[in-house]
């Protein structure tokens, strides 16, 4: 297949995918077990990486501001932003795209390889509707949870890091987190966190239901869809950037 | 009644299947064999739905499968069981919850009701006290007997195997032979079985299809098969020394 018919193929796959859900009952438990899957067990490691993060940005901030007419005040202001506007919704959607990403792609390659899926299509159960809906509403609902928890804990982890090594003092790290804070920023994160979220399933799954063969198959699908959603990730951000803040 | 009439099917170049045509009936265990390759699987999927002919009808009792679109299609899903050759279970699922999704997906029942259902056919297949375990838990056998069990949860009207014995040891392949057949007269349902297993054949073969290169080159009983001279079924059933003695045996019997 040609990358063109690749994205053909993604695009019509979208359109099996919302469809009504065939039993509401069924669809609500999967729901919440993939938020559990997809979102819950994906707290511990955002939370770690965004504390580190937050703490790094930090340090390095203070650094290079050396020069006694720059206002300390700038590190705090400068954790804030970044941790806003970049490392919590594209740094953590990358990473999810690897945990998650991978994940989704090889549960869903392994029920393809072992017959699962064909299980469900002779039932007459729309296989694309019943496994991946569920999996975009709960990271849609979810995601934009954990980059808010994300961007919190950055600050928090800045925070940790001077009063660890002295570079900065706390109400100077105060002063620059409160200094002009602007919700829109809050907003286009978390507008392209959604879209990343959606880009992140949607591909993942792409890749897992399309698997023929084996279990090398199915982990060469999982590299593939990890590559291509890191890539599809970064172009977006590019483009939301420039049309949302440009 | 199913009846396939004029079947094919290609892949690019591959001519899979060459104009088959068939008709498998109720109450009676119809098996599929021939060498890999011949076409057997192909054939099986055609029938289920998985793969769309370039000609031919596939009819369910006289409603054309393969014409049929969306809700009418998913009515007839709804009369087919399937028991895979990897059993296909629900790697999440206990083999309650594997036994009740379709009841779940599509019956109008309370949660007992479906549990009632949900143990009466797995106390059918022989597989009672096994409610909570996992399929990772289970052996191959009761992998089977479980596939088969959610097979026939919604009474189905066809019921279809792919090679349910690969894997299996001999005595517990003529159980699960027996179990399928026993099914197939009890609800009085059409099977159709892919298999490579000789002792399935003579067990079990009510009707016995041989597909060679993607055609129907031969059609009998079990009976059938020990008489025939046709030099490709006699090649490929008694290819092992043990059948060959057998019907060596048979014919002097007769």
């Amino acid at each position: 297949m040609t990358n063109f018919e690749h994205i053909g193929a993604y695009f019509l796959m979208l359109k099996e995918v919302f469809r009504k859900p065939q039993k509401w009952k069924v669809f609500w438990d999967l729901l919440f077990r993939e938020i559990d899957d997809l979102g819950l067990k994906s707290l511990g490691i955002t939370a770690f990486i965004a504390f580190f993060v937050g703490g790094v940005i930090a340090i390095q901030t203070a650094l290079n501001v050396e020069s006694p007419f720059i206002p300390r005040y700038l590190i705090g202001f400068a954790t804030k932003r970044s941790m806003i506007l970049e490392f919590a919704p594209t740094f953590i959607s990358v990473i999810l795209a690897g945990k998650v990403g991978s994940y989704i792609t090889s549960s869903i390659g392994t029920m393809r390889v072992t017959e699962q899926i064909d299980a469900l299509e002779i039932m007459g159960i729309n296989s694309l509707n019943y496994l991946v809906l569920p999996k975009v509403i709960a990271v849609l609902f979810f995601y934009p949870i954990l980059v808010i928890l994300a961007m919190i804990l950055g600050i928090f982890g800045g925070w940790v890091a001077g009063i660890l090594t002295d570079l900065f003092f706390t109400e100077d790290y105060i002063m620059g987190i409160q200094l002009e804070f602007n919700p829109y920023f809050v907003k286009y994160a978390i507008i392209k966190t959604l879209v990343f979220a959606f880009v992140i399933v949607t591909i993942s799954s792409y890749h897992g239901h399309k698997v023929e063969g084996g279990a090398l198959e199915v982990g060469r699908a999982s590299t593939k869809a990890v590559v291509w959603t890191s890539v599809v990730i970064i172009l977006l951000n590019y483009f939301l950037t420039q049309m949302l803040l440009g | 009644m199913l009846e396939v009439k004029n079947l094919h099917k290609s892949f690019g170049e591959a001519h899979v299947l060459k104009g088959i045509s068939a008709v498998f009936e109720k109450g009676k265990t119809s098996l599929v064999i021939g060498q890999s390759g011949s076409g057997k699987t192909v054939f099986l999927k055609c029938m289920l739905g998985l793969h769309i002919p370039e000609e031919g009808q596939i009819s369910f009792d006289h409603r054309v499968f393969n014409k049929l679109k969306g809700k009418e299609k998913r009515e007839i899903r709804k009369e087919i069981g399937m028991v895979f050759q990897g059993s296909a279970l629900y790697d999440s699922m206990t083999v309650e919850e594997n036994v009740m999704f379709p009841l779940k997906m599509f019956a109008h029942m309370t949660k007992e009701e479906m549990l009632t259902r949900a143990n009466t056919v797995l106390d059918r297949v022989n597989l009672p006290n096994s409610n909570k375990k996992l399929p990772s838990e289970l052996s191959g056998g009761m992998k089977k007997r479980v596939a088969i069990a959610r097979a026939i949860v919604m009474n189905p009207k066809y019921l279809f195997c792919d090679e349910p014995n690969s894997g299996l040891d001999p005595q517990t392949a003529i159980v699960i032979d027996n179990l399928i057949r026993e099914i197939t007269r009890e609800y009085d349902i059409v099977t159709v079985i892919n298999s490579h297993d000789m002792n399935s054949v003579m067990e079990i073969g009510d009707k016995i299809i041989f597909l060679k290169d993607g055609e129907k080159a031969w059609e009998g009983t079990k009976e059938d098969i020990f008489r025939t001279d046709n030099e490709a079924v006699v090649n490929f059933v008694y290819s092992s020394n043990l059948y060959k003695k057998v019907r060596e045996a048979y014919r002097k019997e007769m």
